[in-house]
């Protein structure tokens, strides 16, 4: 028996008060209103002091790189589940694009079983791929996949550009009660961008990616849900018009949901600076406005969730010439502190971060989130007072690729705990 | 002091006024240093210069190999064919090997916008860009500027027309920099298809009339077209991008009567630049090229610590 005791509960929608949090044998035993008393825990359990934190359900990210099968150089499952708990992650979806692609059961199984060997205890549920190899040409075993633990399909890190595949794949997975998560990217109008296209493309003469790019294939894909009735996510949504798009057909009724990621929040692609691959990413670090407008979709609740994108590389990918270098950011261990600076800057409420981090991807992809009496005890703590400095070099992932090395952010996760035990421990 | 600011030539932004002037300066006196009958001295006797061209190259490298040979440095050049790259060896690498063996210089022409800015960040040595990618080509720059100057006396309150491909030209980002930087205007003409995002805001006019950026041009510098641009398209035919954009016979006769006519070369006859233009008697690409040596050998002797007045 533990006690979480005194700390500030929020499970947006459900909770938001000073409240107790009892836990045995995994679940929730009793959620009751913090008594100020001193008095020892039942069964002479042990107490975790809460007082002044935050209390929130196990945090979510929905969409990660975990690497394993194929790249396990850049990133483990083990390693990855470790940089999540220190993130205060208790639940990870890992995308495909591995080596073998998780295109079918046997990938996803071997996923599951390199979770459950590694011991950390943090959930994984990998997203299947759309398509086989993630190649565009053929629809991918949804069926198999669903039953062997995926949770949604996407072929992210490529486009589905072909369309007739993009509606079938809405269609077949709607069958089987799967969410297609896109990837939108035109390539015909990436054209070799490696960058976003504005003033500081043409001032550094990088190619650019403009924003058409993406938010074209967002037009397309809402267009292909309407036609298909469909549950379609977008994913790292980093433009302004494509936080329009979403907008509008979420007033429409349509039932499309969006995430973004950290570094699409925080910052532009001044952050490209004098040609740091580490803020390479794709899509691409954009304006100040598209920047403004992911922000303001975030808190109206145009984009749902709050996703990493966490994309580990090694220095092979990133030490090397700008437009050789890899995409991706290392974000598990630095999603939670920004999230909590847009709170602190209030661009969003604290209750709609937290939502943004547990129970709207949950929602998107059919799991189980929240704090309730009798559920499972998937709790984080966080503290979010504490100042801390990002050390890339001390990230628990293999990928020291981010370019928030050196910042000082405020707030943290200082307890990660799955199924009532503790993965991650740092009170 | 009479030296330069930086250590390395990486772009025109990191240059100040006073470096450029320095520079031009001493090209001038390196200049003379060519037209000897022995076009050797032993300035720089005993330093070595390794050029590493990732991205092929002739003019560029033949000028700055023998401005290093008449500065009297030992210079070698290198190009990714015959390195150690087609092995897989990263840049990063070959170049610390190189950098094992002490150059005193590294010079660096690379198809990648700010690969030298990435060599700065790994090796000791000071690095001159040669060109790199869409973004930086200073030497350029600074021989179009020399030739300029040499022209007309001053570069302040003179009025540039670059016309071509602008997005895709190092050149003329360099220029762009450079030409605003002391003091003269530009204006640059392109289709739209060959226009930055924003390029108006690196204070330059901006049209898409060949004939109106012309007009008041003191100097008019043509790019390259690169035929195979067409399959991004760029522009239509090649037919009419001469017609439209090139800087034919017809069309310089609107030009001021003092006016210059530049181009970084190669040249493609015929596309954006009339044979009878390019060989015409406004036309200085010769002397650019020429001076491209001694802008070259001002900037080696610069960099290793060279002062003004200095050297010889």
């Amino acid at each position: 028996m533990v006690v979480i005791k005194g700390g500030r509960v929020i499970d947006p929608g459900h909770l938001d008060g000073i409240y107790d949090i009892y836990v045995s044998e995994g679940r929730i035993t009793d959620i009751v209103e913090s008594a100020d008393d001193e008095r020892p825990t039942e069964g002479g359990g042990e107490t975790i002091p809460a007082a002044g934190k935050i209390v929130t359900p196990g945090l979510i990210d929905m969409h990660v790189h975990l690497r394993e099968p194929g790249y396990e150089y850049k990133e483990t499952i083990a390693t990855g589940c470790l940089a999540a708990a220190r993130g205060g992650f208790t639940t990870v979806c890992p995308m495909p694009n591995t080596e073998p692609v998780n295109d079918r059961a046997e990938v996803c199984r071997f996923i599951l079983s390199q979770a459950a060997k590694s011991g950390v205890g943090v959930r994984v549920f990998p997203i299947g791929a759309v398509s086989r190899g993630s190649a565009g040409e053929e629809l991918a075993e949804y069926g198999e996949l669903k039953a062997a633990g995926a949770v949604a399909v996407s072929d992210d890190g490529h486009p589905v550009s072909n369309d007739l595949l993009m509606r079938r794949a809405l269609e077949y997975a709607r069958g089987f009660g799967l969410p297609v998560i896109s990837h939108c990217e035109v390539l015909g109008l990436v054209a070799g961008g490696v960058m976003n296209e504005g003033l500081m493309s043409t001032r550094l003469g990088l190619a650019g990616i403009p924003n058409a790019a993406e938010s074209v294939m967002v037009q397309r894909d809402i267009a292909l849900c309407e036609l298909t009735g469909a549950s379609l996510h977008i994913a790292h949504v980093s433009t302004r018009e494509s936080v329009w798009a979403v907008r509008e057909a979420k007033r429409r009724g349509l039932p499309v949901t969006a995430e973004t990621a950290p570094h699409f929040f925080t910052l532009t692609d001044e952050a490209v600076g004098r040609y740091d691959t580490n803020a390479k990413v794709n899509p691409p670090l954009r304006s100040a406005a598209d920047r403004e407008a992911v922000c303001e979709g975030l808190a109206d609740g145009t984009i749902d969730a709050i996703a990493s994108d966490h994309a580990p590389h090694s220095v092979l990918e990133k030490e090397v010439e700008f437009d050789l270098a890899a995409n991706g950011i290392s974000g598990l261990e630095t999603s939670l502190g920004l999230s909590l600076s847009l709170v602190d800057r209030e661009l969003i409420s604290l209750n709609r971060m937290v939502e943004a981090m547990t129970i709207a991807p949950a929602r998107i992809l059919g799991l189980e989130s929240g704090l309730k009496k009798g559920g499972p005890a998937d709790i984080t703590i966080i503290d979010p007072h504490r100042a801390w400095r990002v050390k890339a070099a001390d990230f628990r992932s293999r990928g020291k690729n981010t370019p928030f090395d050196g910042w000082e952010l405020r707030g943290r996760a200082i307890l990660t705990m799955v199924d009532g035990r503790i993965v991650y421990n740092n009170l | 002091m009479g030296g330069l600011s930086t250590k390395h030539i990486l772009d025109m932004e990191s240059l100040s006024c006073d470096d450029i002037s320095l520079i031009l300066d001493t090209a001038v006196n390196m200049k003379e240093i060519s037209r000897r009958a022995v076009k050797k001295v032993p300035t720089l006797r005993g330093k070595t210069v390794v050029s590493f061209f990732y991205e092929p190259s002739t003019r560029t490298r033949v000028s700055f190999d023998i401005a290093a040979k008449r500065l009297s440095a030992d210079s070698i050049s290198l190009t990714a064919g015959s390195s150690s790259i087609t092995k897989g060896e990263t840049l990063i690498d070959t170049v610390k090997n190189l950098e094992a063996m002490s150059p005193d210089i590294l010079v660096l022409r690379h198809s990648s916008a700010g690969a030298p800015y990435m060599l700065t960040r790994h090796v000791a040595v000071p690095v001159i860009n040669a060109g790199d990618g869409m973004h930086a080509h200073p030497s350029q720059a600074l021989l179009d500027l020399m030739t300029v100057r040499e022209k007309r006396g001053v570069i302040a309150g003179l009025r540039l027309a670059i016309i071509g491909d602008i997005a895709r030209s190092r050149v003329a980002r360099s220029n762009i920099e450079g030409f605003k930087k002391m003091g003269a205007s530009v204006v640059v003409a392109a289709p739209p298809t060959m226009m930055p995002y924003g390029i108006a805001s690196l204070g330059v006019d901006v049209t898409h009339n060949v004939a109106e950026a012309i007009a008041d041009a003191d100097v008019i510098m043509m790019l390259r077209i690169q035929k195979e641009r067409r399959a991004g398209f760029l522009f239509s035919t090649v037919r009419e991008y001469a017609r439209s954009f090139g800087l034919t016979v017809e069309r310089l006769k609107r030009a001021r009567p003092d006016v210059l006519i530049m181009h970084p070369g190669p040249l493609n006859r015929g596309v954006e630049i009339a044979p009878e233009v390019a060989d015409g008697e406004y036309s200085v690409i010769l002397d650019q090229v020429e001076n491209g040596v001694a802008v070259r050998m001002a900037l080696f002797f610069l960099v290793l610590g060279g002062q003004r007045d200095g050297g010889d």
